[in-house]
């Protein structure tokens, strides 16, 4: 069995019978004070601030069955330099692909500091032996990727056998320290409430995740404020009782420049500017960055875009 | 293809790390408003000139910028007032089918929907409370306010079971400045839906949204007299209590001026409902949502810079988790952006007036000088205007001034419990008794509470929710009479007989 | 020189849009060729309706008042139309008024019709309407007023309709229809269909997903429907052609009680 890093409080083994206890959350307040944050009316240098941010913490993802070389070679190619028209703009945080194309994405962005997330443990269900989802853990890193991006078992969580949870996520921290940092996706359109979240994101944070994330970003439901709002709580939570730094991500649904402003605000307003960096915050999206690309744009011309004048890769 | 990678490198080292990200100014436009230089009475369906012939000024309190001249109405000028309501009432209203009465009403909640903008700007404007809340709050509760009591005109038999409700007169009310148009709302909406005429008092320092209501009025083409509005200070609110030709008599406002109307009245028959102050207590159980608990404190006294009778001014935490809940509180005031109510992105505006200023500076420094322990979170306030700073008070007893007496101002009084009891014997332990607020994630802990709180609003796991189909109003000091719900009808109708 | 009017094509209301039958066909009623409805068209109908009924109940009781009363507006605008395809002008009225007033009631049913009930023990009791589900409404005589006093009381319950016509009178049907179109009603909470009435309403009396069925308009063997009605224990409700009370919202709503424990 694994050794677990510490835990936040409250939260001990054996899990089974503890877990249900922990963390209620009020999903009416919750879900009004994500809304009062989105109000925030944000404009000229701190609207330009914002998407400037919204590019440096994306992670540009492809992650279809048809993706190929060619496609993950264009895709790494904006990634890198998203507006070959304005110098000024910067490169994207890291790039997110399936196991078998990671090595050519690494290829693609050496020497560019963009980092290689390769997604693992049978994205996006999860449904398989444990033995199968570290072997894929070890080679996708020996592949050359930076981040491993893992879902939970939600089958496990859901039917109660949260010590099983725990462990996956221990036992591919392992295969992963020293090497990759590890994001954990709670997938969290399944997961049915906002105790839930709040209960996956701490397991997941006691496990050693450095990063938690939403969604696989496969499930018509994902990133939601709401929902991130009480993961970042969480995160607040651990980082105010243990002084442990958790990273947060938000993937799935995330389409327009509107909405990455809005998840922005939402952090800086909960967490502060420090988390305001790849470091420590990321948004996972693919057609988000041409919107972001027009606005940052109009917000320079003064005109409302239109799509043909940027590229699509 | 990268033509230059250190190019690529370089551009990645030189992003600096930002200290601050400020939001820009995202100022709502005051173009959609247009205020007149001078305003007379609203009487008979017309502005007139005060008989009285005395005028005063009234200001933007973010900005200490004169808006507008305001008549002062005496006591002849109350007079006419009261006779144009009463004819109305003769002639008009209390002539017309209850349908047509209701589609007046109807009228005057789409045409406040259609005019929402230009009234919130007004109410931020004249009011000082932030645009986001008259925006978002303010202007939809009074429009539904008006949509609500329209349905009940024709409906009132069902209302009161075996009872022929009959409308009672002419109605004197009399409101405050925090929620001027929805005060406005919540007295107007009922008494006509009922069949009665009025004449209503705004408050000296926010008489703007009243007047331009008129306006709103007159595109609905509720017939003249229906609604006189008569703008003075006490003065003429002191006319219109003691006027003889009014059948009742609605005020919401502080305690004081409350008993001193009851005073006025006793002996003389009139029908009286009382809205007046609160000294709420928000109870907070450690088995709390904490981060929304502690939202819900946030709301419950820094909304509308707790110029509110039912701000949850005593937060009363229990002890178990009260280092806790002070770090989040504290940390959250920080974000809190108090400054232009005009600004979107404000959350706590400008204090209503000096007066009032003065009197919330005072009761903190008693305070400070009783013992309590004070805390501010760094704030940069305008230059001009009316400002106070978020405040809460920890190591407050109970018998401390700031524990006892309503501030009406955006400062916490934060004391601990033990037990549900304590909690209960401690909230209760007060004149008034407007409303109370529970934070416990156990259902049957929620009705316990509710069940034992001497206060006619109870707000669970929430707070500061308010809608027309929900009764408010006090117990004890905090007065009688409730507004909202079918219960709201009761105080402007005549039951007697069946 | 005289000019050619455009004629008016007169289909059925289904989800929000104006499609044919799905047969076809069409019969003569009020000189013109107006939509003879299928089983088939009140099957999709109904699915329709079943599928609207969750938007359409948890909307908030103002937003549903609104709604309607926004039907009012629609249907005062179009005054005239309405007027040439029923008795006149005093009928249009008469039904104008009578949707503002079932539109009042939307968000004052719960405080009339529900309660909190003093039950002996320490336990917090409260009984709440709801919606039925999906009605089936057999539209009286006169054309308009008998409709929408069947109609606005069924709405402003939450439930959702699937509405037939009067065989010989259809057209003023349809006219309201574009009002409901026009009024923010969400796309499949009211329904019409047009056509015989005995081909459609024994399909509605034994449409299993209709939870109930006014047969205040029923004309032909009422004992039938009835009959058939039993197969899914349909609420049968008999109404006033031409009243107004809340009792008539009543028939179409399902009460519940809850009991919650009252402890520290």
């Amino acid at each position: 069995m694994a050794t677990a890093p510490v835990l936040p409080g409250g939260f001990e083994l054996p899990l089974e019978p503890r877990l249900p206890r922990l963390g209620s959350i009020d999903a009416v307040a919750l879900e009004e004070r994500a809304a009062t944050l989105a109000t925030r009316s944000i404009k000229k240098g701190s609207k330009v601030f914002a998407l400037d941010l919204a590019i440096r913490v994306m992670d540009l993802t492809t992650l279809e069955g048809a993706d190929t070389p060619g496609k993950v070679a264009a895709l790494t190619s904006k990634g890198i330099r998203p507006d070959p028209s304005d110098p000024n703009i910067p490169s994207v945080a890291a790039i997110c692909v399936y196991p078998n194309l990671v090595a050519y994405a690494v290829e693609r962005t050496r020497g560019t500091g963009v980092k290689v997330a390769a997604v693992a443990t049978s994205f996006p269900s999860g449904q398989s032996s444990l033995d199968v989802k570290l072997l894929e853990t070890r080679e996708v890193i020996d592949a050359g990727a930076d981040e491993v991006d893992m879902v939970i078992d939600r089958g496990a969580f859901l039917s109660g056998r949260y010590a099983q949870v725990y462990d996956e996520i221990v036992r591919v921290k392992e295969v992963c320290a020293g090497r990759a940092h590890l994001k954990v996706i709670l997938e969290t359109g399944e997961l049915g409430t906002y105790d839930n979240v709040r209960r996956a994101s701490l397991l997941a944070i006691a496990g050693g995740a450095d990063f938690i994330k939403t969604s696989t970003g496969k499930l018509p439901s994902s990133a939601t404020l709401p929902v991130t709002l009480c993961m970042l709580e969480a995160i607040r939570d651990v980082h105010e009782e243990t002084g442990r730094v958790v990273g947060m991500k938000a993937a799935g649904g995330i389409r327009q420049a509107k909405q990455a402003v809005q998840y922005l605000v939402q952090v800086h307003e909960t967490l502060g500017l420090a988390w305001l960096t790849p470091d420590r915050y990321r948004l996972g999206a693919s057609t988000l960055l041409n919107d972001v690309l027009m606005q940052i744009r109009k917000e320079r011309t003064g005109r409302y875009q239109n799509p043909d004048y940027f590229t699509v890769d | 293809m990268i033509k230059d990678k250190r190019e690529v490198a370089r551009r990645g080292e030189a992003a600096a790390i930002p200290t601050a990200w400020e939001y820009a100014p995202a100022p709502e436009s005051r173009e959609i408003v247009h205020f007149e230089d001078r305003y007379g009475l609203y009487i008979g369906g017309q502005f007139l000139e005060p008989l009285s012939n005395e005028r005063y000024t009234t200001i933007d309190p973010a900005r200490e910028e004169p808006l507008a001249e305001i008549a002062q109405a005496g006591k002849a000028d109350v007079d006419r007032a009261v006779k144009a309501a009463r004819e109305a009432y003769a002639e008009r209203w209390s002539q017309l089918r209850p349908s047509e009465r209701a589609k007046y009403l109807f009228r005057i909640a789409r045409i406040l929907q259609e005019r929402s903008r230009e009234f919130a700007v007004v109410e931020s404007l004249n009011g000082g409370k932030p645009i986001r809340e008259s925006r978002d709050v303010d202007l939809p509760l009074a429009a539904a306010h008006f949509f609500y009591y329209a349905g009940w005109a024709d409906k009132l038999e069902y209302a009161f079971p075996n009872r022929t409700p009959r409308p009672i007169g002419v109605a004197g009310q009399i409101i405050p400045w925090n929620f001027p148009l929805l005060m406005l709302a919540w007295k107007i909406a009922p008494a006509l839906a009922a069949g009665n005429t009025v004449v209503l008092k705004p408050a000296e320092t926010t008489p703007l949204s009243a007047l331009l209501f008129c306006d709103v009025v007159r595109q609905a083409e509720l017939p003249p007299g229906v609604v006189n509005i008569v703008t003075g200070d006490g003065r003429t609110g002191a006319e219109l209590v003691s006027h003889p030709d009014v059948d009742k008599i609605a005020f919401t406002g502080s305690t004081e001026v409350g008993k001193a109307i009851q005073r006025t009245l006793a002996g003389s028959g009139k029908r009286l409902t009382l809205e007046l102050g609160g000294k709420a207590a928000n109870i907070i159980f450690d088995d709390a949502p904490l981060d929304q608990a502690v939202e819900g404190i946030i709301n419950g006294i820094y909304f509308n810079q707790g110029h509110v009778c039912c701000a949850g001014s005593r937060l009363f935490v229990e002890e178990s988790i009260y280092e806790t809940v002070i770090s989040k509180l504290k940390r959250r005031m920080k974000t809190l952006r108090v400054g232009d109510p005009l600004d979107k992105n404000t959350d706590v505006g400008a204090i209503n007036s000096k007066q009032q200023l003065d009197k919330i500076g005072s009761l903190v420094q008693s305070g400070i000088d009783e013992g309590a322990e004070i805390y501010q979170p760094p704030c940069k306030l305008p230059e001009r205007g009316y400002w106070f700073v978020p405040t809460v008070f920890t190591n407050v007893a109970q018998s401390y001034r700031i524990a006892q007496e309503e501030i009406f101002g955006p400062v916490l009084s934060v004391l601990t419990f033990r037990t549900p009891d304590e909690a209960i014997e401690k909230a209760n332990n007060t004149p008034y008794g407007l409303s109370a607020g529970v934070w416990t994630e156990k259902g049957s802990r929620i009705l316990a509470m509710a069940q034992k709180l001497r206060a006619g609003v109870v707000w669970a796991n929430t707070y500061n929710r308010f809608d027309p189909a929900s009764p408010f109003g006090g117990y004890k000091e905090s007065g009688f009479g409730r507004e909202g719900g079918r219960h709201g009808l009761e105080p402007y109708v005549a039951l007697d007989g069946s | 020189m005289s000019r050619l009017p455009v004629r008016k094509t007169y289909k059925l209301f289904i989800g929000g849009a104006f499609p044919r039958s799905e047969s076809g066909r069409t019969y003569d009623a009020e000189g013109a060729n107006v939509a003879r409805g299928s089983r088939k068209d009140l099957r999709d109908a109904v699915r329709i309706a079943r599928q609207a009924g969750a938007g359409w109940s948890g909307m908030t009781a103002y937003n549903r008042g609104q709604v309607v009363y926004r039907v009012a507006e629609m249907m005062e605008a179009r005054r005239a139309e309405l007027a040439g395809l029923s008795s006149g002008a005093d009928e249009v009225e008469r039904a104008i008024d009578r949707v503002v007033w079932y539109a009042g009631w939307a968000d004052k049913l719960a405080q009339v019709v529900g309660s909190a009930n003093p039950v002996a023990g320490p336990y917090f009791n409260f009984t709440i309407p709801e919606p039925t589900g999906v009605v089936g409404i057999l539209a009286p005589e006169p054309p308009l007023l008998g409709l929408v006093s069947r109609l606005a009381p069924v709405l402003v319950g939450g439930n959702t309709a699937v509405v037939v016509a009067s065989e010989a009178h259809p057209l003023v049907a349809i006219e309201l229809a574009e009002c409901l179109a026009t009024a923010d009603v969400p796309p499949g909470v009211v329904n019409v269909i047009t056509g015989l009435r005995r081909e459609l309403a024994p399909q509605l009396a034994s449409h299993m997903d209709v939870v109930a069925l006014d047969v205040t308009g029923a004309d032909g063997d009422l004992a039938e429907l009835e009959r058939l009605g039993a197969e899914n224990v349909k609420r049968i409700v008999r109404g006033k052609a031409d009243g107004q009370s809340p009792y008539e919202i009543a028939a179409f709503l399902e009460l519940k009680t809850v009991w919650h424990p009252i402890g520290m």
